[in-house]
């Protein structure tokens, strides 16, 4: 029986993980070839021909588009979390009138398509003096990421047993005090996996960045790859678009790597409650 | 809650003294939520305010991309009008309904068939193996590729003729001829469906992961001293728990795949056949300059959206103000 | 400091020969990669001469992504951009945005392919000046024809069997993925382009004539739908219907498909060194409706615009005329393939040395046919929506083509309730 579980439990992770990769790894093996070749199948790399990764960084300031990205994203996260626990705090631990109406006007704006909300954006960016800059397509993104950070965080709040803070409150704490020193620590993996998420959200992020910015090196990353192309306006540069594909990537897998142990490091509810 | 009974109890005696406290430990509790609110709700209202409103209002108006300052407001003609007998609007195009259609049916389908697996998913991240840290990784890849390239690298896959699942599937043998996946309006929502699930379950998987994590583990032990069936210790004791984060991350899940528009736009571009709501939006924002019009089908999108998410949290008996246990 | 002294002067002396303020301009004239190199040494040549310092906007490769950007750029009055690169059916379109450039190229305008030139006016106003131009090819097999003895097909109804028989032939040999016609069926302005060349040179007008009048329901144009339809799943994969230009270039270059419908870009491609089909392939004008038909590809190529909102529009304007000028038009065919709209430019023999096939052409490019742009103005984007998702109906088999039309033309007219503009 348990070896049974056992090969079945492993033959589902590779299934999984098989689902999962398979684009990715024939991403890679496309960005090592380039013209005809890339109209024929191939399942194992011929070569290891780096050219389109250089060409990706020749053409274009790359690695610019990559910072970007990364300061983007990296704020968008840090605000959205910062906003988010205080607002799930409030809105999870604490009874006030007027809760669920404020809760479903949040999630209210997560309720338009992207591409209605884009023109009003662009003035509200333009008025602000914010365009072709990064703390435009910040602001821009928390439209993105924060609804949906409260609303998670807030779910995650509400599950945590009520003697938590009642005890931090008989010792006078304030509720400040009681969000930093109780929840932070406990919300951990709630926070981890919603920043992550957010993270990834902003990354992918094309319409705004595409819109809201006009030199290559405010670009971030999507509409730097969109940009790519062959010598004419119809040929796709195929190799060069997965080279990018998959240099971008990588700091989401690094990402994961980091932080995955905090989605599970954190918690022992139990141990608190007990 | 053994324990907060115990509290209660304790209190009785000092009930008096202690509701005075209590209350005004409430109302500075309130006050603090609302500090706590505030930082959001400007937030949010300073930069979505204004975008949300002046789709509204323009969906009122007979404004176009051509001269957005020349406009005049014509009511609900957008939606629904009449001339000469003949009835306009986005209510009455047939277009519209079959991408209101498409998209509620590509959001069913495609988000159980993610809850479900990212059930699966989440369980098995959830035990231990040697591994899991890379198999975290590793699911999140589909996510990390932006919408813009992975729907386009799919469309390169899926290539009838030199695509590299047709040639798999041709040489397992589980398929006699190429099928053309995009091309026929009939297979091509179910295309976007598999990859919206190969993108998107991670998502479901990763929320529900961080609800599991958030478990108290006394109830499994219990249970494993009991003897149960993690089948049932799943149905009966895991599946309850985690129902509140299961259902944001739905709902999130249901609001993204309805609003969804990258991924059908490179499937299958502006064929009305597998137009989803967006796609219609955008088409009149953008292609047709019709901000009038394309402002009415946002705010109708808008409308759908939120009576759905209201099913939603009716049907799944989330009552918004609920304490916390 | 004489060094200094030195810059001065020759500061003063680049003041003195511009006659002004040296000013940016911003153009936005590629994606990146060839193009992007191509577009910036013309832009360079005329920033030496004149001062002024030029700034190329990189915009998506993606025509729709483009537009898009373009139209909320224009919407919100943003003069960030000076100089547009615009497609030829967007004139209409982006029309109020852009500045009229009649009076100033007048003089040069005549000089340009007419049909270009009918490209980038709106009401009979010039917005624009002709870049480059691109029309419909038909893309053969050189070896395959002389294998099966075919000639080039002339007609339509030529290259429907001509298809056919090498088709057969080449999978009786075992080539069980080889095809005969390869073309762009997807759901988007593309396919407009092609059934657009099937009706037209089957002389079933162009979906809107130039009166403004809808035509497109008439007997030849259902004709010309049929043919194609009975294509689909035959002779062409039934995967077309979702296919761009990259992807029928794909079937082709493999060595996978007799004919090819594509603009001339694939030539080079097609030719290069890691080709399969080098120097197999040849091109021709697309085929005939019947012997009654004409040749017709589709008009494409670009155009430069000057924003209405550029804060600098008489330089603007000058480097407008500068890129579309005959030498800059030469230098680009020369390095870059880049097709003029400059009629003499067709005779030039360092073109013609270049691009060998740039004389035959001429004769595509004067024959060509172009989309009703000009006068549905406006609303080109919802004709040639209606006219796609129609054709694509009938050619997926979900409608039979004359009811296909039929409805289209009850759409069209529905459109055009208030007239065109």
């Amino acid at each position: 029986m348990t070896i049974l579980a056992r090969i079945g439990f492993w033959l589902l992770v590779i299934v999984i993980a098989v689902f999962a990769l398979f684009p990715f790894y024939y991403a890679i093996i496309s960005s090592f070839r380039s013209g005809s070749a890339l109209f024929s199948v191939a399942y194992l790399p011929e070569s290891f021909d780096l050219s389109n990764y250089f060409a990706v960084f020749e053409r274009q300031p790359f690695g610019w588009n990559i910072l970007n990205s990364i300061i983007v994203s990296g704020c968008v996260v840090a605000i959205s979390l910062a906003l988010g626990i205080t607002a799930a705090y409030a809105f999870g631990r604490i009874a006030f009138r007027g809760r669920s109406l404020l809760l479903m006007t949040i999630l209210a704006v997560s309720m338009f398509p992207q591409v209605a909300v884009l023109s009003g954006m662009f003035e509200l960016i333009r008025a602000f003096g914010l365009y072709n800059t990064l703390p435009g397509l910040i602001l821009a993104n928390l439209m993105l990421t924060l609804p949906f950070t409260v609303w998670v965080l807030t779910t995650f709040m509400r599950e945590l047993p009520k003697e938590i803070e009642e005890a931090a409150f008989v010792d006078g704490a304030t509720p400040w005090i009681v969000v930093r020193r109780v929840f932070l620590p406990l919300m951990a993996p709630a926070a981890v996996t919603t920043g992550l998420l957010a993270f990834i959200v902003s990354w992918n992020e094309f319409l705004f960045a595409l819109t809201f910015t006009l030199t290559n090196e405010r670009r971030t990353v999507p509409p730097a790859i969109a940009l790519m192309s062959g010598s004419t306006a119809y040929e796709l540069p195929w190799g060069t678009i997965m080279a990018g594909s998959v240099i971008v990537t990588i700091p989401i897998i690094a990402l994961v790597l980091v932080f995955q142990r905090k989605i599970v490091a954190g918690l022992t509810a139990g141990a608190v409650k007990g | 809650m053994i324990m907060s009974g115990a509290v209660a109890e304790a209190e009785i005696p000092v009930r008096t003294t202690a509701r005075g406290k209590r209350s005004s430990l409430t109302r500075s509790r309130i006050r603090a939520a609302w500090a706590f609110i505030a930082p959001s709700l400007i937030v949010l209202a300073l930069i979505a305010g204004w975008p949300l409103l002046r789709t509204i209002w323009f969906s009122f108006t007979d404004a176009n991309l051509n001269d957005l300052s020349d406009y005049k407001i014509i009511g609900f003609e957008n939606y629904l009008a009449k001339y000469d007998d003949e009835w306009f609007g986005v209510l009455t195009e047939p277009d519209w309904w079959r991408s209101v259609w498409n998209t509620v049916w590509f959001t069913l389908v495609s988000v159980s068939i993610e809850t479900m697996l990212g059930i699966v998913v989440a369980l098995i991240l959830n035990a231990a193996f040697p591994g899991r840290g890379l198999m975290r990784a590793i699911i999140l890849i589909p996510w990390a590729i932006p919408t813009i390239v992975s729907a386009k690298m799919w469309n390169w896959m899926l290539h009838d003729q030199f695509g590299v699942i047709n040639d798999m599937l041709l040489r397992i043998g589980l398929i006699a001829a190429p099928i053309t996946w995009t091309a026929n309006p009939d297979t091509a929502l179910w295309t976007a469906v598999m990859v919206d699930v190969w993108k998107h379950t991670s998502f479901m998987a990763l929320l529900i992961l961080a609800a599991l994590q958030m478990l108290p583990q006394d109830i499994y032990e219990a249970a494993k001293v009991d003897g149960v069936s993690p089948v049932r210790v799943f149905f009966r004791v895991t599946l309850p728990l985690i129902k509140p984060a299961l259902l944001v991350a739905v709902i999130f899940r249901s609001l993204d795949a309805l609003r969804v528009f990258d991924l059908i736009y490179v499937l299958t571009s502006n064929s009305k056949d597998t137009a989803s709501m967006s796609v219609y939006a955008r088409q009149q924002l953008v292609d047709f300059q019709e901000v009038g019009l394309g402002s009415a089908a946002s705010t109708l999108i808008f409308l759908i959206i939120a009576l759905l998410v209201v099913i939603t949290l009716a049907a799944g008996r989330v009552r918004l103000g609920e304490d916390p246990r | 400091m004489s060094r200094l002294i030195a810059s001065f002067a020759a500061a003063a002396g680049i003041l003195a020969s511009t006659s002004a303020f040296a000013v940016e301009i911003s153009i936005s004239c590629s994606a990146l990669g060839k193009e992007y190199e191509i577009c910036k040494q013309g832009v360079d040549a005329w920033a030496q001469r004149t001062g002024n310092t030029v700034k190329i906007v990189s915009t998506p490769n993606s025509a729709t992504e483009r537009l898009a950007l373009y139209q909320q750029l224009l919407a919100a009055g943003a003069g960030d951009i000076d100089v547009f690169q615009i497609d030829v059916v967007w004139t209409g379109t982006l029309g109020n945005h852009l500045l009229d450039l009649t009076s100033k190229a007048q003089n040069i305008i005549g000089d340009h392919l007419p049909a270009m030139v009918e490209t980038s006016r709106v009401d009979g106003k010039l917005m624009a000046v002709p870049w480059f131009a691109d029309a419909g090819l038909l893309y053969y097999r050189k070896d395959l024809l002389d294998k099966y003895k075919r000639p080039v097909p002339q007609t339509w109804a030529d290259l429907t069997e001509t298809a056919r028989l090498v088709q057969e032939g080449e999978r009786k040999e075992g080539r069980n993925e080889f095809w005969g016609y390869t073309w762009q069926g997807r759901a988007y302005e593309g396919l407009t382009t092609n059934a657009l060349e099937w009706i037209a040179s089957n002389n079933g007008g162009t979906i809107v004539d130039e009166k403004g009048e809808v035509t497109i329901e008439n007997p030849k144009a259902i004709e010309a739908l049929k043919t194609a339809t009975g294509w689909v799943g035959t002779i062409t994969p039934e995967g077309v219907l979702n296919y761009t230009e990259e992807e029928a270039r794909g079937v082709f270059q493999a060595g996978n498909a007799l004919f090819m419908r594509n603009w001339p870009y694939a030539w080079a491609l097609a030719q290069g060194p890691d080709s399969t089909i080098k120097d197999k392939v040849g091109i021709a004008p697309l085929p005939k409706g019947g012997a009654d038909g004409r040749h017709a590809g589709t008009l494409g190529g670009q155009l430069l615009a000057v924003s209405k909102y550029s804060k600098n529009a008489a330089a603007a304007t000058d480097l407008v005329l500068y890129l579309t000028s005959e030498s800059e038009q030469k230098r680009r065919a020369v390095q870059g393939s880049f097709n003029p709209t400059i009629v003499t430019l067709y005779g030039d023999a360092d073109i013609a040395k270049a691009n060998p096939f740039i004389g035959d052409l001429v004769d595509v490019f004067s024959n060509a046919v172009a989309r009703p742009a000009t006068v549905t103005g406006q609303n080109y984007n919802k004709v040639s929506t209606e006219f796609f998702n129609a054709v694509h109906q009938a050619l997926s088999k979900r409608a039979e083509p004359a009811q296909a039309l039929n409805r289209l033309d009850r759409d069209l007219k529905r459109i055009k309730r208030n007239g065109w503009q």
